[in-house]
C-alpha cells in the first residue's frame, strides 16, 4: 500500500514535469530532433535538469546503502534504502549487445516519426486524442510483438539487483 | 535556428527536474529504475507479485496528464499531434517493440541511466538520439512529410 502510494506520486512528479517540460508536444519534440533544419534545442535542457537532479540522488542513494551496514551473505542488511522494499532492482550490465542497439535504433525512429515517447504518449491519454490513443495501443503491440519474437530466444531479462 | 533565449529553457529545466525528483523518489522508496516502457511493459506481462507499484505509477502519470489538461492545457497541441493515423500505428509499433528489444526508452536510458554513468545506456541514448534526428531529417527535408 505505501509502495503503491510512493509510486503513484512519483509518477504524478513525472508527469507534471513532461507536460511543463515540452515533452507532451510532438511538434516541440521534432523541432528538438530537427539538428539540420530550424532546430530548437531548449528540450536538451530537459534531460539537464532531470539527469542533474537523478545523478545526485543516485549517488546519495548508493551511499546509503553501503553505509547501512554489513551485506554478508547470511547477515540481515541494514534496511536503509530503499525505504519500503527489500531491494533495489537496478540494471548492472555493461555490455553492449545487437538487442540494444537495434532496439534503441528503431525506437528512435519511431520517436522521429511520431514525436512521441512512451511517457508523453501515456500522459497525453488524458486529452482523449484518438492520434494518441491510436499510438499508445500500437506501442503495446509493438511490445507484445517483441516479446513474443524473442519467446522463443533465452530467458532474458536486464533486470538485476544493485551491485 | 529557432530563437533560442534563456526565458524559453526555464520551461524545459524546471519539467527536467521534477522528472528527475520523480524518478529519484521511485529510487528511494521503491528501488526500482522509472523507465515508462520497462514499468508499463512489466504491467502488460505480469510477473506475480509486481504489478501492484507498476499500476500505481502509470496511474500517477495517468492522473498527472489529467491534472495538466485542467491547469496548463498548453502541455498538449491544440489539434491533437503527432500525424496522420497510419504515422501514428507505425511509429508506436517502432516505439513499443524497440523499447522492448533496446531495454529503455527515453527515460530508462536517457533520464536514469545516463545519471547512472551506464555505459549501455549512453550506446542507447546515441542510438535513439541520432536515429529520431535522422528520421526526422529523412521526414521533413527530403520527403517533406505532411507537418
Amino acid at each position: 500500500m505505501r509502495q503503491g502510494a510512493a509510486a503513484f506520486l512519483a509518477g504524478l512528479l513525472f508527469a507534471v514535469g513532461l507536460g511543463v517540460s515540452g515533452m507532451t508536444q510532438p511538434s516541440r519534440v521534432i523541432a528538438f530532433l530537427d539538428v539540420a533544419g530550424d532546430w530548437d534545442p531548449s528540450l536538451a535542457f530537459v534531460m539537464a535538469g532531470a539527469v542533474s537532479v537523478h545523478f545526485l540522488a543516485y549517488r546519495v542513494l548508493r551511499r546509503r546503502r553501503r553505509g547501512g551496514g554489513s551485506d554478508a551473505p547470511g547477515l540481515a542488511r541494514a534496511p536503509r534504502f530503499p525505504l519500503l522494499a527489500d531491494r533495489a532492482v537496478v540494471p548492472t550490465r555493461a555490455d553492449i549487445d545487437a538487442r540494444l542497439v537495434a532496439g534503441a535504433g528503431l525506437f528512435g525512429v519511431g520517436w522521429g516519426l511520431a514525436g512521441y515517447c512512451p511517457g508523453p504518449a501515456l500522459v497525453s491519454l488524458a486529452t482523449g486524442s484518438s492520434a494518441v490513443l491510436a499510438f499508445v495501443a500500437a506501442m503495446a503491440a509493438g511490445m507484445a510483438i517483441e516479446r513474443f519474437a524473442t519467446a522463443r530466444g533465452r530467458g532474458e531479462t536486464s533486470e538485476q539487483t544493485m551491485e | 535556428m529557432n530563437e533560442f533565449t534563456a526565458i524559453g529553457a526555464i520551461g524545459p529545466l524546471l519539467g527536467g527536474v521534477l522528472i528527475g525528483l520523480g524518478a529519484s523518489l521511485l529510487l528511494l522508496f521503491n528501488g526500482r529504475v522509472a523507465g515508462i516502457s520497462g514499468v508499463f511493459g512489466g504491467l502488460l506481462f505480469r510477473k506475480p507479485g509486481d504489478t501492484a507499484w507498476r499500476a500505481a505509477f502509470v496511474g500517477g502519470l495517468l492522473l498527472g496528464g489529467l491534472a495538466l489538461v485542467a491547469a496548463h492545457p498548453r502541455a498538449f497541441p491544440p489539434a491533437g499531434g503527432g500525424g496522420s493515423l497510419g504515422l501514428v500505428i507505425v511509429a508506436g509499433l517502432l516505439v513499443g517493440c524497440g523499447a522492448r528489444l533496446g531495454s529503455g526508452c527515453t527515460s530508462g536510458h536517457g533520464v536514469c541511466g545516463l545519471s547512472r554513468l551506464s555505459v549501455r545506456s549512453l550506446v542507447a541514448t546515441v542510438t535513439f538520439m541520432a536515429t529520431a534526428a535522422i528520421t526526422v531529417y529523412l521526414s521533413r527535408h527530403l520527403l517533406g512529410a505532411a507537418r
